[in-house]
């Protein structure tokens, strides 16, 4: 259980690798359509009244407004937290957050945790940390629990197996729940009442052995000191009440300064991700309660880039995101591709911008191909709940890597090409000298055959174009641009 | 505006919107100093690269009641992303010009139902059609449904709708080359619902998305044909029988 994003080759590499598997497109194809339609089912219903557009104004203000006064509701978060009875840590960095957790269950002589799903313990690399430190972290969420015992990777951030038909899901739990605790029956079906069945057994024992728990938060409340985990299973209750220690890691941009700022999130998160009007399980806790549920309570309060992100003028909106995935699957990329791709635990087109953010351009070459693995169609941007202008982002960061590259010898043909397009845009006049030589080109390339509309087709072109005419034709360039024709006739001759 | 995909590939739609034009009665001109919008050193990060394009785009234009492009695409560029240049240039003369000129960037299908306020154009076009609306224009200009009422306007044309129309196509600029297989995986899907129309012509706002849909269906002899909006809108009665003579 050990595999991890790196060495993930730059985005057209691996794409290519994903639009070869045919179970693959199909599988994503047909999962991300079942919840757009859902959610587009349940937003609708609420576009209607006008009342999803304040909605989303609500949220995004809200977070602006957190994100603006970042420090000071970070430190009266910490003091909340601290007066309910838990340990606040803060963590610079993967490394450190992932020792935090570690040296907790060491202090206890745990070596097993069980895990509620999150992003941030993804992002950190927790459960490959802990196993180095002899740590079982054991994944309860189903789709996690799919992905971690078919020792694969996660490909959505709501739903990681999505990658995943039944029919696969049956063989991984023959084949692996038998070395990771209860196996599964010997006559397992692919039926997905049977298939969570024997979930539920499988960690069943788990949960009801475990005494640490480590959950994320989808939202911190600053003025109490509460944590909110939102989900669909039941598991995260199970992990938040049975075990004696909780430990919670949490990005420092999930606070929200007050219990009224929930009223919002609570209506968009829902109906964004799982395309339900509200989710099954919204679990809160604040800080230790005497008696009942964990005894022991620690957050850790993880930073691993995203101040710098919080310091991109642009890029900043990017840290308003509440991890529903609305624009994972409505993005006709994502939909092809799917999320391994994008080499990161964020994948879609908010992963494009949140990894470039987080971890900085110029540096690797996977990182700098995200901002460019989108065809700018604006989908994303359309059904973001909290109104983040990913294309634009997405714009900005393709500048930042460009600026950062400049002069590198992998990216001088295309600075060379855009140059050289400046330069003929420049001037209307040497336009005019280009188009006159595409012209006479043309003359020669479309000779062979015609398009329905009677006009020349080339269906080779060398060099760059060669990416183009791989599967696609091209008309032959016409002998007389517009420019030419409107030089030669005044424009009179139309 | 004629844009530089359209002036330099397909000088028929710069001709189309010319003829469309005037036929409403409008004052057209167009200023040959023009040239390109920059999105295409922009979408790419080429800020810097694209300063001067843009620069040219205002000298060009100063002065006009309207710039009317026959592509929502380089229309959502000037309207969207030349402030991005201007401030990158460092020059407030700059950032004044793109405020004064830019704005006034209309894609077709605005001009003509918003400024013009028609919908029947006066055209004549007898094909089975399906439209594609290009994503600039749905989603960064939000021009709604102003080209298909258009189109119904327009005498025997018969429109079939496009299933899942509003994903895009996979052009997208230079992503068309840099992740040429997403793009061409996104345009096969695309071609194979305009063949599922069993229309005989494609139609779609942006010349560049039809180049890439229409290459692919050219790829596969599949014997639709891609046609701009405004050549649809520019035909007559009297312009097909010219053609056929």
């Amino acid at each position: 259980m050990s595999r991890t994003f790196l060495g993930t080759p730059a985005f057209p590499e691996a794409a290519r690798a994903a639009l070869a598997d045919p179970q693959l497109r199909r599988n994503l194809a047909h999962a991300t359509g079942t919840i757009r339609g859902k959610r587009a089912a349940v937003v609708s219903e609420l576009e209607e009244t006008g009342e999803w557009e304040q909605l989303r104004l609500a949220g995004a203000a809200i977070k602006d407004q957190t994100l603006l006064h970042l420090d000071e509701h970070l430190v009266a978060l910490e003091e909340s937290l601290v007066a309910a009875g838990a340990v606040v840590h803060w963590a610079r960095d993967a490394e450190e957050a992932c020792a935090v957790v570690a040296s907790i269950a060491h202090g206890h002589g745990f070596d097993e945790v069980v895990k509620i799903k999150s992003m941030a313990t993804a992002e950190i690399g927790l459960n490959e940390a802990l196993a180095a430190e002899g740590i079982a972290a054991w994944e309860t969420d189903l789709a996690e629990l799919i992905v971690q015992l078919g020792d694969d990777l996660p490909s959505h951030i709501l739903v990681p197996a999505i990658h995943r038909n039944r029919a696969e899901i049956r063989e991984i739990f023959l084949r692996e729940m038998a070395g990771a605790g209860r196996p599964a029956p010997d006559d397992l079906t692919d039926e997905p009442a049977r298939l969570a069945e024997a979930a539920r057994l499988h960690l069943r024992e788990k949960f009801l052995r475990a005494g640490m728990a480590v959950s994320g938060a989808n939202f911190a409340v600053a003025e109490t000191g509460t944590l909110v985990v939102v989900e669909s299973e039941g598991n995260g209750r199970m992990c938040l009440t049975l075990p004696e220690v909780l430990v919670s890691v949490v990005g420092i941009e999930k606070v929200v300064p007050t219990w009224a700022d929930l009223d919002a999130f609570l209506q968009l998160l829902p109906r964004s991700s799982t395309g339900e009007r509200m989710n099954p399980y919204t679990s809160t806790w604040t800080g230790v309660t005497p008696g009942d549920g964990p005894q022991e309570v620690h957050v850790v309060l993880l930073d691993n880039g995203r101040t710098r992100a919080l310091a991109d003028e642009v890029g900043r909106q990017a840290l308003r995101c509440i991890r529903c995935s609305a624009c994972l699957n409505v993005c006709p990329v994502y939909e092809r591709t799917g999320g391994h791709a994008y080499g990161s635990v964020y994948p879609g087109p908010i992963g494009a911008i949140l990894t470039p953010l987080m971890r900085g351009v110029g540096e690797d070459e996977q990182v700098d191909s995200l901002p460019y693995a989108s065809s700018l169609c604006g989908a994303c941007y359309e059904v973001c709940p909290v109104l983040i202008d990913i294309p634009s982002v997405l714009v900005d960061q393709r500048a930042q890597v460009v600026d950062a590259r400049r002069g590198q010898v992998s990216h001088v043909g295309e600075a060379a090409a855009m140059k050289g397009a400046a330069w003929a845009f420049g001037r209307a006049s040497r336009l005019g000298a280009v188009e006159r030589a595409t012209g006479l080109a043309g003359k020669f390339l479309g000779r062979r055959r015609v398009d329905p509309g009677g006009r020349g087709v080339v269906s080779r072109l060398l060099g760059p174009g060669g990416a183009w005419s791989e599967a696609r034709d091209l008309p032959a360039p016409p002998r007389e641009s517009f420019r030419a024709w409107w030089r030669r006739t005044n424009g009179a001759d139309t | 505006m004629v844009t530089c995909v359209n002036d330099a590939m397909f000088p028929d739609v710069g001709k189309a919107t010319l003829t469309l034009l005037r036929r409403l009665g409008v004052d057209v001109e167009f200023p040959t100093a023009q040239t390109c919008c920059a999105q295409p050193m922009v979408n790419t990060g080429y800020l810097d690269e694209a300063v001067p394009v843009v620069r040219t785009f205002v000298d060009a234009f100063a002065g006009y009641d309207h710039v009317v492009a026959p592509s929502g695409s380089c229309a959502g560029s000037c309207r969207h992303q030349h402030s991005i240049v201007a401030r990158r240039s460092g020059d407030a003369g700059l950032q004044r010009a793109v405020e004064e000129v830019s704005p006034r960037v209309l894609e077709l299908s605005e001009f003509l139902v918003d400024v013009l306020g028609v919908e029947d154009v006066g055209a004549h076009y007898p094909h089975r059609v399906t439209y594609h609306p290009t994503c600039h224009s749905l989603r960064m200009l939000g021009v709604g449904d102003r080209p298909t009422r258009l189109l119904r306007a327009v005498k025997g044309l018969d429109l079939v709708e496009l299933p899942a129309a509003e994903q895009c196509c996979g052009f997208g600029g230079t992503f068309a080359v840099k992740n040429a297989d997403t793009s061409v995986a996104m345009g096969s899907d695309k071609a194979r619902h305009v063949r599922e129309t069993g229309a005989d012509v494609l139609v779609a706002g942006d010349s560049s998305c039809l180049m890439h849909v229409g290459g692919l269906l050219s790829r596969q002899r599949a014997g639709v044909r891609v046609v701009h909006l405004a050549e649809v809108l520019a035909s007559t009665e009297a312009s097909a029988r010219e053609v056929a003579s």
